[in-house]
């Protein structure tokens, strides 16, 4: 006996989904070809990191904070050494401070050329892939002349860097930053600009400005909702204060506006870069720190603006050379809050270009 | 260099010639087999090529290497790979409808081969000459429809199932515009066969007189071939490999040998219709004309593939059914006026 009738399907999307960005999974359910309903599943790649920190010293404590956002990884060390400076009350030379803006931004630039490539190949964007990858290479080349590793730099101590760049670290520097406008002309070229491109992400994927501000969202999916809000700006921390630089806000809402404010603010991140290498002074780039660290008791919560969103380190000690407890803050943990109310309704097609769009970093999601 | 153009003929000629009477039962059918064994060669060739060709033309778009390894600037990398295939465990997922699995990479494979039979690949170089050559291929290159749902349906799986669903809807669409957009050739040539049709075209290739047709073919072609931008049938990001994400080693090489098939007959009837077939300045054989034409359009299929993104799933719709089938229509109406006008004039 058979009977007419339909029925909702239900597809697991992930752990090993081509289009899924690390080992996030999504159960979607589907009718027809439109999503009802997402659930995400988190947690595999929890390592406990939070509860690590209280069995390792402060500055054993920074490798692992390399591992969070492991495309960005200088911000997360940013973060953390300038949450215990603050709570130590150190102050970081001169050199020191222009070093770390040079990295970070770097690392911004790094991180948004890997988030145009895998927004790009969830559309079939092969190429794009190929053009950003290659660029992001220089970028990991000037950090492994330093700090003698690629991804997971570590290159920030409590109270400094953690080596002067080689010679060869400047020129290389400069051809790069001469070399950016030419490459975002080809992103856009060939990925952004495109017709098709435009077509699959323009008015798709809305997160509206009063849901974004509602459920917290930071960074670069909220400012392309049309909200002003960065860390860098508004509470500004090392001497982000001192550099001349827009932060870029579009307004569409859409997946198109959240890609192209990468584009967006890659730019700006390159015209931080020049004023650095304009006025990087001379001098040391470590500060006087005891050989033990031992903060004094306390609390103390700091955040930076990091690639994916606000990165934020909230650290409890006792005076020890232990903390006593740590929590993280960090960006795409929280914009995932997003997932299923911007992606309920659209195309499985849709869906997965709308979660590229919040560049997840599942390092960042599960820690 | 008419000698090179004859070879084909004077071959079969030759091989007449062995039997008492050239033209027996015994002539033909041993004639037919050559002609089967070659269309199977051209299918395996073009596929062994191709792949790599494709490697390699991604890899000059996106600024890297290709694969470089294995012989020669990495060109015995396909046969590495067959190699690979032939040596895979051959899986039938459990649930799966073992009859309609195992059949759909077989009628994937044999689709090409059917169509390329009727091909004049040079003068006199034809497997099959039917007289109804257009209308045999269009109905054969149909039936792809067939085996993609096949395979979406028999694996049991939920990604192959919405990868057989997007081919159905998907290939039906954009039938219509490629089947409208070879009117205008026939009405042009007055003929259904192949042959007639490069023969019509000794003066002016009918890329000159039917340029929108032409375009129409490509687009429409490239989406009935399942590729990039019209890939959704087998979109990785969404559907992982649609109909053939079940299928292990040799199915799944078949699958890709039948999709690297039906582009080569799809560019070859573009090269056939659209840009003369063998017909070309005396410089060169009339069947490595062919080839060449044919090439050039496959490469294009390929620069197309390494620079576009996919195209939304009802972008893809609205694109056959509110712009590529009107224009198609519109083409044949045209086309129908241009005849109307011509013959008066040179009638009158």
């Amino acid at each position: 006996m058979s009977v007419d009738r339909t029925e909702e399907l239900l597809l697991n999307m992930g752990p090993q989904h081509p289009s899924m960005h690390g080992v996030f999974r999504m159960v979607v359910h589907l009718e027809g070809e439109v999503v009802t309903k997402i659930e995400p599943k988190l947690g595999y790649l929890h390592r406990g990191i939070e509860k690590l920190a209280e069995s390792r010293t402060y500055p054993q404590f920074i490798p692992y904070t390399d591992r969070l956002d492991y495309l960005a990884s200088p911000h997360n060390n940013f973060a953390y050494v300038l949450a215990v400076e603050k709570l130590m009350g150190i102050q970081v030379p001169e050199r020191g401070e222009y070093l770390r803006i040079i990295f970070a931004e770097l690392a911004r630039i790094a991180s948004h050329m890997v988030f145009i490539a895998s927004a790009a190949l969830d559309i079939a964007g092969w190429t794009a892939w190929g053009y950003a990858f290659r660029d992001r290479e220089r970028i990991l080349d000037l950090f492994e002349m330093t700090a003698g590793s690629r991804l997971t730099v570590n290159a920030m101590r409590i109270g400094g860097m953690i080596k002067e760049p080689p010679a060869e670290f400047w020129p290389a520097l400069k051809s790069f930053l001469d070399d950016l406008p030419e490459m975002f002309e080809e992103y856009y070229g060939i990925y952004l600009g495109n017709e098709i491109t435009m077509g699959r992400l323009k008015n798709v994927g809305i997160l509206t400005k009063e849901m974004a501000e509602n459920l917290s969202i930071t960074g670069p999916v909220l400012r392309a909702s049309g909200v002003n809000y960065d860390v860098r700006k508004a509470e500004p921390y090392s001497i982000y204060d001192r550099f001349d630089f827009e932060v870029p806000v579009l307004y569409g809402c859409d997946s198109y506006d959240r890609n192209l404010i990468r584009l967006d603010e890659m730019k700006e991140s390159a015209k931080i870069l020049r004023q650095a290498l304009r006025d990087i002074p001379e001098g040391p780039i470590m500060a006087k720190v005891p050989k033990l660290i031992k903060p004094p008791a306390g609390e103390v919560y700091h955040r930076v603006e990091n690639p994916k969103g606000e990165l934020g380190f909230y650290i409890v000690s006792d005076g020890t050379t232990k903390p006593v407890r740590m929590r993280i803050r960090t960006g795409t943990f929280i914009n995932l809050q997003t997932l299923t109310e911007i992606c309920t309704g659209w195309k499985i097609q849709d869906v997965v270009a709308i979660f590229a769009t919040l560049d997840a970093v599942l390092g960042e999601v599960d820690k | 260099m008419e000698a090179l153009n004859q070879i084909p003929l004077n071959i079969s000629a030759a091989i007449r010639g062995l039997f008492a009477d050239p033209h027996s039962i015994w002539a033909d059918l041993i004639m037919t087999v050559i002609g089967i064994i070659g269309v199977i060669v051209v299918v395996v060739l073009a596929a062994l090529i191709l792949i790599l060709l494709e490697r390699k033309v991604a890899g000059w778009i996106s600024q890297r290497p290709g694969p470089n390894r294995l012989g020669p600037h990495g060109w015995f990398q396909t046969i590495a790979d067959a190699l690979k295939l032939i040596g895979k465990e051959d899986v039938t997922p459990a649930g799966a409808d073992k009859f309609i699995f195992k059949v759909a990479p077989m009628i994937v494979f044999g689709i090409p081969l059917m169509s390329l039979a009727v091909i004049p690949y040079g003068m006199g170089l034809v497997p099959v000459d039917l007289d109804l050559g257009i209308f045999y291929y269009l109905a054969i290159s149909s039936v792809s429809t067939l085996a993609f749902l096949m395979a979406g349906w028999g694996s049991n799986s939920k990604y192959s199932l919405l990868g057989g669903m997007r081919a159905v809807a998907q290939m039906i669409s954009y039938e219509i515009p490629l089947i409208f957009s070879l009117l205008g050739v026939v009405m042009l040539s007055e003929s259904f066969s192949l042959t007639k049709i490069v023969e019509a075209q000794n003066v002016v290739p009918f890329i000159a007189l039917q340029p929108i047709a032409f375009i129409i073919y490509l687009i429409a072609g490239t989406a009935e071939v399942n590729r990039a931008p019209f890939d959704l049938v087998e979109a990785d990001q969404e559907v992982v490999a649609g109909p053939m994400t079940e299928y292990t080693g040799l199915r799944w090489g078949l699958f890709f040998l039948g999709e690297y098939g039906n582009m080569t007959a799809v560019c070859a009837l573009a090269a056939t219709v659209f840009l003369g077939g063998w017909q070309g300045p005396a410089l060169l054989p009339g069947w490595i004309w062919f080839w060449l034409k044919t090439g050039i359009l496959i490469f294009i299929m390929m620069w197309v593939r390494w620079t576009f993104p996919r195209i939304r799933v009802d972008h893809l719709m609205h694109f056959a059914w509110k712009i590529l089938l009107p224009l198609s229509l519109l083409n044949i109406v045209l086309t129908g006026f241009g005849i109307y006008i011509y013959q008066l004039v040179i009638g009158g």
